[in-house]
């Protein structure tokens, strides 16, 4: 597949106290990143359960990202 | 309030009346919701002060993203309608009709009981800066400029370059004590935070851009916090920096090149290019330190800062006057906080009596039940042009009318404004819902707004969902507006999902028992117990050895002359008499159980063991002398620890007889028996040479040497010895010197770096600096499942902003227990450990987060993966009808949910964040 076309999905799992107030950050300062992350914010990343991650996958996740 | 200064200060403690001069910000702060437009509209180009004027800013701003309050505001000086009344476009262009000409300065009287003091240090004149090219030569910064330069919300977006040519630099130097410990600049202290910011901004230029070759030119390092040398030494080893202990004489020009002349610790004068010099600047007075001074009646120090005593390091010389940070002295950041919260505890001491008699208590209407079927609105928000602007926020909206269970959806300009929470609420009423969902900004700051609407309608606040479309959207994604409007779908469908299966969570809060244990008696325990006990609650104030005072029993002097018997006396009187002390001796915690607001712990006292509860701990069990195997100490009579020489020293007589004395610093410190530098040891050894120099003028003295430490204010006293003819040599870790027996006597053997030879001494005596280490403490560490360093002392919550806090709620930590420190640094340290302590106290009850967790005891099988887990000390097993089984101590949950996701029978569920609501999340983002 050539590069240009492939747009995968991504689901991202956010830490409410680090990477989902990071995110946040990125917003305020403006800065630009693909708009292929859909995200769900958790209270710590230690509340991500393995099930989470093989249900994205099931449900059509290109790729998944843990941020905390 | 912002904008605003001290214009006098009348009355006494417990009944000042402050004038307080407010100048208006021109953009009301209950309207603005920080978007910057009126930022991009204005045509007057500003220079930006917070980035150090390395960029440009516009007259309406906000100095930075986290600035408080969040909302942005008008450079009178700049402004074309506040000067020449012409302009005025930044008023259409706010959605939010914030901005405000109209606003008036005023002049208000607050009748305050206490005033803390905070304004923060001031800047090293450029006079001083100019020494060093700053001014003619571009390529020498600041370190604050250069801060701003590394920063990725800086000018250069963190990218590192050279202000002449955007070049990157190759080659960089950094001068320390730009305008520190200089008497010629006016300054004759150490400002104690350069050394450590060199050390940082060096770490990051490496992490960047590992190829730059950097230097530190230095006097010494000054290294002294907890895990500070170890930081140093890593940034060392890892990064190669190369230190090099020499003051830099000179900067010249050369080519696109800055030329350094200096002469090396050999003495031999050498010259390198950099591309790049960065000027370690100190820590100033405030430029209004002696206006604020008459303003508030207070005494400064020789050097404009804020004159305090040693043992209250936290008071102004007014009563009810107290300060905090950098204008009592140069100090990092943990330092400031400490002293932030301990002045916090000392105004509490003197106020207590009046809490909570000018607070208004809001109500609330009674939660109403809910349908069981979801009935969701979903309000959408345009944020102005935030969203609105990329978002087709009406598509969003429209779209969100086709999910399931969505039975009313709206739109509005702003969501969070007064206006639109009526808009909510009568929606809430007329389509009888029972779930909310916003599409607007971030949970982390508007969550709270609306979930005080649903309980304001009587809806319990967890029935609510907040979609980030903006922060996380419509902001990243400025150029992409059909994706953008594609994701924020996706993401109100997600919230939507979840949204359906939300249910009421109760309001907890747990009771707390209005006492504290305070474990230790020295000086920073029965700091703390008083500050405790006269903020109004009971103490129970427990020593382990026969009587209180620690460390400070051993102590005839400190540096700056006060008495620390009389101290010890005062305390100790105090303490023993207080109607709200409890003092043990002799006595051992040999149990504790419980949880934040509810402990049960069993001492063990000469009499037998007794039980008492509390509803918090602070922990102050203190420290003492290192003992080592070297230098001949504990086999020759000649060799002495600092302490031990003090206790000679408090006999004039016997001091008479000292005629030479070798002092070895960081003996057993640093690398040696202990990692760590113990901070106090050289402001020790600089005490008693000053104090056998006035007894017995006549004595040598050599103080041997890695680095002196003696920050901020005892560089005065390290000047006087050296002026005194005390005599320091500095010698390197892997060349310390030699001590051996000679016969009666002892002979100290050491390499002279300037002389280039070896010295042979027969001194006296020989005293060593032995440095601190903590007492055993890894029982009570078990006891309440707190981490220790390394090296056993207790590890805080936050280094920075949680000094001293512990990860497991309700225990907090000061003194020794903490990391070595110095008297006046302990009693600031045990205040603030006193405020904090009191916070739960003075409430009443611990208010619980309905995000925490709860066990389905049906499915729980008492495995106690989740206890062995819990970072929090949060849960635990409990028998139920003979079985085990988990339970949540509510108090001490935090919501983080690792036993929710490793309990293997999913018997954990999570306030706000099921397991069946997570996977409605992910399904619901697999519809798209």
């Amino acid at each position: 597949m050539d590069q240009d076309s492939f747009k995968p999905k991504i689901l991202g799992f956010l830490c409410n106290w680090c990477c989902y107030a990071a995110a946040d950050s990125a917003g305020v300062g403006r800065y630009q990143y693909p708009p292929n992350l859909r995200t769900i914010r958790l209270m710590c990343t230690g509340r991500i359960d393995p099930m989470f991650i093989i249900e994205g996958f099931a449900c059509g996740a290109d790729g998944i990202f843990a941020g905390g | 309030m912002t904008n605003a200064t001290l214009e006098s200060l009348e009355g006494e403690a417990g009944k000042f009346t402050a004038k307080v001069h407010r100048l208006p910000r021109f953009i009301n702060e209950d309207l603005c919701t920080a978007c910057g437009v009126c930022t991009m509209y204005c045509p007057v180009l500003v220079s930006d002060t917070y980035n150090e004027e390395l960029a440009i800013t516009r007259a309406p701003h906000k100095d930075y993203p986290q600035a408080v309050p969040a909302s942005f505001y008008i450079d009178p000086k700049k402004c074309l309608f506040l000067n020449y009344e012409t302009c005025q476009i930044c008023i259409p262009t706010c959605q939010a009709k914030a901005i405000d000409f109209s606003q008036k300065e005023e002049r208000l009287d607050l009748s305050v009981g206490a005033v803390i003091l905070a304004p923060g240090f001031g800047r090293i004149s450029d006079k001083v800066l100019a020494r060093y090219g700053y001014g003619r030569f571009p390529d020498v910064v600041t370190s604050l400029e250069f801060e701003r330069i590394m920063c990725a919300s800086g000018p250069s977006r963190g990218e590192i370059i050279r202000p002449s040519d955007g070049k990157h630099p190759q080659k960089i130097a950094f001068l320390q004590c730009i305008g520190s410990r200089d008497i010629t600049s006016g300054n004759g202290y150490c400002s104690s935070v350069c050394c450590m910011y060199a050390v940082k901004e060096a770490t990051v230029v490496k992490e960047h851009a590992p190829d730059v070759d950097i230097s530190i030119f230095y006097m010494d390092m000054r290294t002294a916090g907890k895990g500070f040398d170890a930081s140093r030494q890593r940034a060392r080893d890892t990064h190669h920096l190369r230190f090099i202990r020499s003051r830099v004489a000179e900067v010249r020009e050369r080519g696109d090149k800055l030329r350094l002349s200096y002469a090396d610790s050999e003495g031999n004068h050498k010259e390198d290019d950099f591309d790049m010099v960065v000027l370690s600047v100190g820590l100033e007075s405030p430029e209004d330190a002696q206006s604020l001074a008459v303003t508030a009646g207070i005494k400064l120090n020789q050097y404009d800062f804020c004159d305090t005593k040693a043992f209250l390091p936290l008071d102004a010389s007014r009563p009810g006057v107290y300060v905090a940070g950098a204008f009592q002295g140069p100090k990092d950041i943990p330092e400031s906080v400490m002293q932030a919260i301990g002045s916090a505890a000392a105004a509490a001491e003197i106020l207590h009596e009046a809490r909570g008699t000018e607070v208004i208590r809001k109500e609330y209407p009674s939660e109403m039940g809910i349908a069981e079927e979801p009935r969701i609105g979903v309000f959408v928000c345009h944020c102005g042009i935030n969203i609105g602007g990329v978002v087709n926020v009406s598509e969003v909206a429209s779209y969100a009318r086709t999910l399931k269970d969505v039975v009313s959806v709206d739109d509005s300009l702003y969501s969070c404004s007064q206006d639109s929470q009526k808009v909510i609420k009568d929606a809430i009423k007329e389509h009888n819902l029972n779930r909310v969902v916003v599409a607007a900004c971030t949970p982390r700051t508007h969550e709270p707004l609306f979930q005080e609407t649903l309980r304001d309608i009587g809806l319990n606040r967890s029935l609510f969902e907040m979609v980030n479309i903006r922060d996380q959207c419509s902001w990243v994604h400025a150029h992409e507006p059909k994706e953008a409007t594609a994701k924020a779908k996706d993401l109100v469908r997600m919230a939507v999902a979840k949204a359906r299966l939300l249910y009421p969570l109760p309001e907890q809060t747990v009771p707390v028992i209005p006492k504290a244990l305070v474990i230790g008696g020295g000086i920073a325990g029965m700091t703390a117990a008083l500050s405790i006990a006269e903020q109004g609650f009971e103490c129970f104030l427990v020593e382990n050895s026969a009587q209180l005072g620690g460390n400070l029993r051993r102590l005839k002097t400190t540096l700056t002359g006060e008495d620390p018997g009389q101290l010890l006396n005062e305390v100790e009187t105090r303490a023993r008499n207080h109607p709200r002390i409890k003092v043990y001796t002799n006595t051992q915690v040999e149990n504790v159980s419980g949880y934040i607001g509810n402990f049960a712990s069993t001492l063990s006292t000469e009499t037998g063991s007794e039980v008492i509860e509390h509803g918090v701990v602070v922990v102050a069990t203190g420290g003492r002398e290192h003992r080592l195997k070297k230098y001949l100490y504990g086999q020759s009579k000649h060799v002495l620890t600092q302490l031990e020489l003090e206790e000679i020293l408090s006999s004039p007589e016997k001091a008479k007889k000292i005629n030479e004395v070798v002092m070895i610093q960081c003996a057993g410190s640093r690398g040696d028996d202990l990692s760590y530098c113990s901070k106090l040891c050289c402001g020790q050894a600089v005490k008693n040479a000053l104090r056998l120099k006035e007894l017995n003028p006549a004595a040598s003295i050599y103080v041997l040497y890695r680095d002196v430490r003696t920050y901020g204010f005892m560089e005065d006293y390290y000047r006087e010895a050296r002026e005194k003819g005390v005599v320091f040599i500095n010698y390197e870790k892997e060349n310390p010197p030699v001590v051996m027996p000679n016969d009666d006597k002892i002979t100290v053997e050491f390499m002279d770096v300037l002389l280039g030879e070896k010295v042979k001494l027969e001194p006296d005596l020989v005293t060593l600096s032995v440095g601190i280490v903590p007492n055993e403490v890894e029982e009570l560490a078990k006891l309440l499942k707190i981490p220790l360093t390394q090296e056993n002392f207790f590890l805080e919550a936050h280094v920075k902003l949680r000094p001293v806090e512990m990860a497991v709620s309700g225990v907090y930590v000061c003194g020794l227990a903490h990391s070595p420190k110095p008297i006046d640094e302990s009693i600031s340290q045990a205040r603030a450990a006193a405020g904090k302590a009191c916070v739960p106290l003075s409430k009443g009850f611990v208010a619980v987060e309905p995000i925490v967790s709860s066990v389905g005891k049906d499915k729980c099988i008492g495995c106690g993966i989740c206890e062995s887990l819990c970072p929090y000390k949060a849960i635990h097993l409990i028998k139920v009808d003979k079985k085990k089984k988990a339970e949540t101590i509510t108090a001490s949950c935090k919501g983080c949910g690792i036993c929710a996701s490793h309990c293997p029978t999913l018997a954990i569920s999570m306030g706000g964040f099921t397991n069946e609501e997570i996977m409605a999340q992910i399904r619901a983002f697999g519809e798209c």
